[in-house]
């Protein structure tokens, strides 16, 4: 799969988003940072991105910062529509 | 004899030296209330006569139609033009400006239905009797043949509009938003808010989306100015507000000023800032561009930090180094107020040698030493008191930056008391109010977040639904899913996305991907060229409600005149959510208010008595404060412990480059207000008519552009053309502009680029090329012809 088809037209952007968050939580001491970036994107997210977050993940989470895939094991998966 | 003749170039009011008896009142008033020191005394004995400016006309002077010597005049030798033309008023009603963050009151001087004069209200509390030419003068837009008056709908956004009946509106309304949830989804559909709006509005506009919706896909404008003030301040102290009235400005002794222009954006404020000043003050500026108040009459800023756009955190970080580093800070009051561990970790990182003074200022363009004296003065020059705006808010580090103000305070203590505190400038009349009433996807009145079950469960007992427990979208998200194909209709009160939002293309795609947009609004604004319903709006003279100020402070609204539209947007509101099957009966705007205070606790006090006795409250309001709350954090942090936050800088990745070597930054001036919609059908126009280029000497020399050229304005997301004006008000390798002009479309060149906690948008920097142009672009010519064919209505006799 090239990587046009993969990704949705949103997804760079979601992944762009994410990355951002991880790069604020980054500084942060080391105790707060993988809880950290959970914790935002669990207040902030609505679970479609949420949703769409972990397909990419799941795809390989290509571009997605190392913070953003540790913070995942606490982000919250949404409720099956 | 020294001769004078009428002056009538002055839109709103004229001068008669006929009438004049030279007491000085108005020279006084324009020194002391205003600060401008446009008039003076000319001649002497018998001879002289008052002049404004170098004895010019008054539209010619430095002049900038506060209105403050026309109120002060005695004799009507300067008299408001309306009372020349209509005769004295015969009632009048207290209310509060529509424009800014400031909040103004003022008499609506009335004859009949007609306004004849608003007049600034001595007793107001935001204001003090003071105005600016927005409030006093440009109302004629509520009059403006503009105006749509009936509901219409369209099938596509091809089509000319078709006027219906207001019954036929809600009936298409209820079966279009019913279809599009029963095909999509529940999530499919959502609404966005106004800060133009009341309190009352906006609640009803949150309720509608929770309530009828059935989901939290509510957002605001907020979100393209303030959301990281919210972010930032609830993070640090625990609430999403400022900490001080208007009035601590008296006791201050250090101002410092980020990111703000006061003097145009804040024009009332801005005059009681300079009025302290005068006193002796001392002020510090940080601001990419030599705003007025660097330098104007009896006022000079001991420092000017003329940072580059997108520095603001590397900046504020470093001015902690030196506090941090030369012992500055106040040891007693972290001790007591903050956690004592989280200050030692912060200071450790403001320590390290990347945020020195020295390190900082080849990226940010500011001497080490200016930062240096900066630091200083702001940690011991008496009370010090921070004032902010969008410069701060609209950058991919935006709430970081906020965060970074709060540490500076709290640091040096000045936090809690009257002379100092965090205060951010609020942006539109009602901006404070729309976030405070749970406009955003992720919070319910009162800023509590809809993961929280006890906060849920009253709303739900008191609206007889189950509420979702998960955020919402937020409004580039709604575009995002729009472009994507999972949202499919919005409902958009009293704002204009495509002109306000960034990267404009982009929010035309997210709009054209929906089925259903929804405006309510005065105008047929630039969001309503990709509408397919519309429903007319009211504007703040024909309704009764609140609006709350950037202080915090609710002040009142009140209806002086019958909406011309038949209902005010409360009554809409009202009437879709029946039309969607909710069983709402709201008879007045204080029944929604006493909705808000009982189930909000900060605003618990809050009712439309206190309102009429007090004149006005700071919130929060109840019975711990009954009648508001001016000072904030007076003896501990609404969070208990005051939280600081490091505050790494990180560079947007909107760079300057060989392609786009200069960086734009927008901004707003005095006579105009955002995207203009009310403004531009003013005669305010008179003094801005179209949006310009500033570009300072050097880069347009390099460049071939003259003064008054037709530029290219070029980045990555697109193009627009407009005129250049030649000033040293911008530093070489930074542009500015405004975005008043539908015309001009600035936000086709912004970027999507935004704040990492809130996805406010970074308007403040975007990498841009300038060049020659002989007028406007192909997108520009496009849209013209586009918005001119979406316009078309046709019109029939509304059915009974
Ligand atoms: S309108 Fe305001 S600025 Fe103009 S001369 Fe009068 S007081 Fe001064
Ligand atoms: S300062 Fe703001 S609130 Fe006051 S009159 Fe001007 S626009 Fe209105």
């Amino acid at each position: 799969m090239s990587h046009d088809e993969k990704f949705k037209s949103g997804d760079e952007h979601l992944v762009y988003m994410a990355n951002q968050i991880a790069t604020f939580f980054t500084s942060q001491p080391e105790a707060e940072r993988a809880a950290g970036v959970a914790d935002h994107i669990n207040k902030f997210w609505e679970p479609r991105m949420r949703g769409r977050l972990f397909e990419i993940i799941e795809m390989g989470g290509d571009g997605l910062s190392p913070l953003v895939l540790q913070a995942s094991e606490t982000i919250n998966r949404p409720r099956a529509a | 004899m020294n001769f004078k003749e009428l002056d009538v170039s002055n839109p709103y009011f004229a001068y008669d030296p006929a009438k004049c008896i030279v007491c000085s009142l108005c020279v006084r008033a324009c020194e002391e209330q205003q600060g401008t020191f446009a008039l003076t005394v000319e001649g002497r004995g018998f001879e002289s006569r008052i002049t404004a400016g170098m004895d010019e006309p008054f539209l010619q002077s430095e002049c900038v139609s506060c209105g403050a010597c026309v109120q002060a005049c005695p004799t009507g030798a300067l008299q408001e033009k309306s009372i020349i033309e209509m005769g004295m008023p015969d009632h009048s009603a207290v209310t509060t400006c529509a424009y800014c963050g400031v909040g103004c009151s003022f008499k609506a001087e009335m004859k009949g239905e007609e306004v004849v004069r608003m007049v600034p209200y001595k007793d107001g509390k935001a204001n003090r009797g003071h105005s600016c030419v927005k409030g006093r003068f440009a109302y004629g837009y509520a009059n403006h043949k503009d105006r749509i008056l009936n509901p219409m709908i369209r099938d596509k956004i091809t089509d000319p509009w078709r006027e219906v009946s207001w019954e036929e509106v809600y009936a298409h309304i209820g079966s279009k938003i019913g279809r599009i949830q029963q095909k999509y989804g529940r999530g499919s559909v959502g609404g966005i808010t106004s800060s133009r709006c009341t309190n009352e509005e906006t609640y009803l506009v949150q309720k509608l989306v929770r309530q009828a919706f059935g989901n939290n896909n509510v957002d605001t404008c907020a979100r393209v100015c303030h959301s990281p003030t919210g972010y930032g301040l609830k993070t640090t102290f625990g609430t999403s507000a400022g900490t001080q009235d208007f009035d601590s400005v008296e006791h201050t002794d250090v101002v410092l000023v980020i990111g703000a222009n006061p003097t145009d954006a804040h024009p009332v404020f801005g005059s009681r800032l300079k009025k302290r000043l005068r006193e002796g003050a001392k002020l510090i500026v940080l601001d990419p561009r030599r705003i007025e108040l660097v330098r104007t009459p009896h006022v000079e800023a001991s420092y000017h930090l003329p940072l580059k756009p997108g520095t603001n955190v590397a900046v504020l970080t470093a001015l902690a180094h030196v506090i941090v580093s030369e012992g500055l800070f106040d040891e007693a009051f972290i001790r007591e107020r903050c956690d004592w561990d989280e200050f030692q970790d912060w200071a450790s990182f403001v320590l390290q040698p990347e945020n020195s003074p020295e390190a900082i200022e080849k990226m940010s363009g500011v001497s080490a030493e200016l930062i240096r004296g900066a630091a200083r003065l702001y940690a011991t020059g008496g009370n010090s008191a921070i004032y902010y705006g969008l410069g701060v808010t609209e950058h991919s580090q935006g709430s970081t930056t906020v965060m970074a103000i709060a540490n500076l305070a709290m640091a040096t203590g000045n936090i809690g008391r009257p002379g100092v505190g965090v205060n951010p400038l609020r942006g539109q009349n009602n901006v404070q109010g729309s976030c405070d009433m749970g406009s955003f996807p992720h919070e319910m009145p009162g800023y509590r977040h809809i993961s929280d079950d006890a906060t849920r469960a009253i709303y739900e007992s008191l609206w007889g639904v189950k509420l979702d427990n998960e955020p919402g979208l937020r409004i580039p998200n709604m575009l995002d899913a729009a472009v994507d194909g999972s949202f499919k209709a919005l409902y958009v009160q009293g704002e204009d996305i495509l002109q306000s939002d960034p990267n404009t293309h982009h929010v035309a795609a997210g709009l054209e991907a929906m089925e259903c947009v929804i405006v309510h609004d005065l105008f047929l604004n630039e969001t309503a060229n990709y509408a397919h319903i519309f429903l007319p709006g009211s504007t703040f003279l024909e309704k009764d409600g609140t609006f709350t100020n950037a202080e915090r402070r609710i002040n009142r609204v009140r209806k002086v005149m019958e909406p011309k539209n038949g209902y005010a947007d409360w009554e809409v509101t009202q009437d879709m959510a029946r039309a969607l099957g909710q069983d709402w009966n709201y008879t007045h705007p204080s029944e929604i208010m006493a909705e808000i205070a009982a189930t909000t606790p900060s605003f618990a006090g809050v009712t439309y008595e206190l309102l009429e006795k007090e004149g006005s409250v700071q919130w929060p309001c109840n019975e711990k404060a009954p009648t508001g709350t001016p000072v904030m954090h007076i003896d501990g942090f609404v969070r208990g412990k005051g939280k600081f936050v490091r505050t790494a800088y990180v560079a947007t990745d909107e760079k300057a480059g060989p392609r786009f070597p200069l960086l734009l930054t927008t901004g707003r001036i005095l006579s105009q207000y955002n995207v203009g919609a009310q403004t531009r059908r003013t005669e305010n126009v008179v003094w801005h008519d179209e949006d310009l280029l500033e570009i300072h000497p050097f880069d347009a020399e390099t460049r071939g552009i003259r003064e008054g050229d037709w530029v290219k304005l070029k980045s990555r997301s697109g193009e627009t053309s407009l005129r250049a004006t030649i000033t040293e008000r911008v530093a070489p390798g930074v542009v500015y502009t405004t975005f008043h002009h539908p015309a001009t479309q600035a936000n086709v060149v912004t970027t999507e680029y935004s704040d990492w906690a809130t996805n406010c948008p970074e308007y403040k920097v975007t990498a841009v090329q300038v060049s020659p142009s002989n007028g406007p672009t192909e997108w520009q010519e496009d849209y013209e012809e586009h918005a001119r064919q979406s316009r078309r209505i046709v019109h029939v006799e509304a059915a009974e």
